[in-house]
């Protein structure tokens, strides 16, 4: 079988995001929760996008109107013990 | 949009969706509207944790029953909610906790839930990554029918199955204002038309506070936020959720393999504020390796926030208000809103069904904050 995958963290295809759209889940964030595009180690950078644009072949609405999921911290990802190291010292 | 509706729900979060679907499963015509999208507040940022080990006999009563239907639910529902048992383990760090956590382990057990104390050693079998020095503990208690479930899953599949039996979900619709006359609900006006209904039910998370001032209720909620994080996946290491309720601190491994948790913000404030803060990833980074050194290897990928509802019980607010009719409440849910669900659900589909009301039901009313005497939830953590 044939899969173009979107998102390479959560290993999600454009087949799966079609089909989520399909079942109703036409908000990003709706999907993200539903597939979990975009929890993964690169936080969306890859899938986002991509994403919105199959939405926008999907549901008509063009990629600029479609909000996008909230930006969460850290933008790269940061190792527990790095970010205990400042709390140790004091 | 439909005009006309039995029952409208404010609210597109577990608690909304899952009374949703069981108003609905009694043939009555539902009606939900979101602000936003489904889970989009407190329920999707929530720690997806499902405890029984509660201080008050109410919320363990609630939280035991909800868990015998978390039990069934995949099943009824056709989709896979991921609820796992794998315990709660709850620190215990000194003679003061001990003494509370044997009270509440023996209201627990006369209940008929399965509750042992342990010794510091008898830690790390349960959870092996844990450092009993590290997190200053003298013992612990642990259910190993407690665990988690996915709350999106959970709620979307709620949704799905309403939908299913008729009822009508609107998104990113907003309620304007509340029509009453003669002392009774009569409409719901949003921004995409007017529902007209006798029963209205107030499941807005945080906005509840101001849906209810809407008809001039005044319900003692503050917002509190809270924050949390996850992890990169890693392979299964535990499978209980490790509380303390001194640190305030929660951590699980979810299905997928990241860990995710959360503690206080130092120096939280009441507020609507949602930024997330450096202080608590610091806080959180600390504690958490002080609890398992062997993280502090792990990545941590985001972290986020979201609100408790708090009461001053830190109980919920159910059913009905003396000052109108048909507005009935379902929230102030003080950060356990969704592992007692289920519970809630039934409990106000059997007040708006078929007008049948309970014990633990009629003491979670708004009335109790009138009396003197209410009996604070004490097992609150995050």
């Amino acid at each position: 079988m044939k899969r173009s995958i979107v998102c390479r963290c959560e290993d999600i295809s454009e087949e799966d995001v079609i089909q989520a759209i399909d079942e109703g889940y036409t908000d990003i964030e709706e999907l993200r929760k539903k597939l979990r595009i975009g929890m993964g180690p690169c936080q969306g950078r890859v899938c986002i996008q991509l994403v919105a644009r199959i939405l926008e072949n999907k549901t008509g609405k063009k990629v600029a109107t479609i909000p996008r999921p909230t930006v969460r911290p850290p933008l790269i990802p940061v190792s527990l013990g790095t970010l205990a190291s400042e709390k140790n010292e004091k | 949009m439909k005009s006309k509706a039995d029952v409208v729900i404010i609210g597109g979060g577990v608690n909304g969706c899952s009374l949703a679907y069981k108003l609905s499963k009694k043939g009555l015509n539902v009606v939900v509207v979101e602000n936003k999208y489904l889970t989009s507040g407190a329920t999707g940022a929530c720690g997806a944790g499902i405890r029984q080990q509660w201080s008050t006999r109410e919320n363990a009563s609630l939280a035991i029953q909800s868990v015998k239907m978390f039990e069934q639910l995949s099943r009824e529902l056709g989709q896979d909610i991921e609820f796992r048992q794998g315990g709660y383990l709850i620190a215990v760090h000194d003679e003061k906790e001990m003494n509370q956590a044997e009270k509440n382990v023996s209201m627990q057990r006369s209940l008929g839930l399965k509750v042992d104390i342990l010794q510091p050693e008898e830690i790390t079998d349960v959870v092996p990554i844990l450092n009993v020095k590290g997190m200053k503990a003298i013992g612990a208690t642990f259910c190993p029918t407690d665990g988690h479930a996915n709350p999106f899953k959970t709620t979307f599949a709620y949704a799905d199955a309403a939908r299913n039996l008729g009822a009508e979900i609107n998104t990113h619709t907003t309620v304007v204002n509340l029509k009453t006359s003669k002392k009774a609900i009569r409409a719901v006006i949003t921004n995409k038309g007017t529902i007209e209904t006798d029963v209205v039910v107030n499941a807005a998370g945080i906005a509840s506070k101001v849906i209810a001032e809407m008809v001039n209720i005044k319900l003692p909620l503050t917002p509190f936020r809270k924050e949390i994080m996850a992890t990169e996946r890693l392979q299964p290491l535990f499978e209980a959720m490790v509380i303390s309720f001194k640190d305030g601190i929660y951590f699980s491994q979810q299905k997928e393999g990241q860990i995710v948790g959360g503690i206080p913000i130092p120096e939280e404030k009441g507020g609507y504020k949602t930024m997330p803060t450096i202080a608590f990833l610091e806080h959180m980074a600390y504690t958490l390796t002080r609890y398992s050194p062997v993280l502090k290897h792990v990545n941590l990928l985001r972290h986020w926030t979201g609100f408790y509802d708090v009461t001053p019980d830190a109980r919920p607010i159910l059913g009905a208000v003396k000052e109108i009719k048909g507005f009935l409440q379902c929230n102030g849910f003080s950060g356990h809103g969704f592992m007692i669900s289920p519970m809630v659900s039934q409990l106000l589909t059997n007040m708006i069904a078929e007008g049948k009301t309970s014990e633990v039901f009629e003491s979670l009313t708004l009335e109790r904050f009138k009396g003197k005497n209410i009996e604070k939830e004490l097992s609150v953590v995050g």
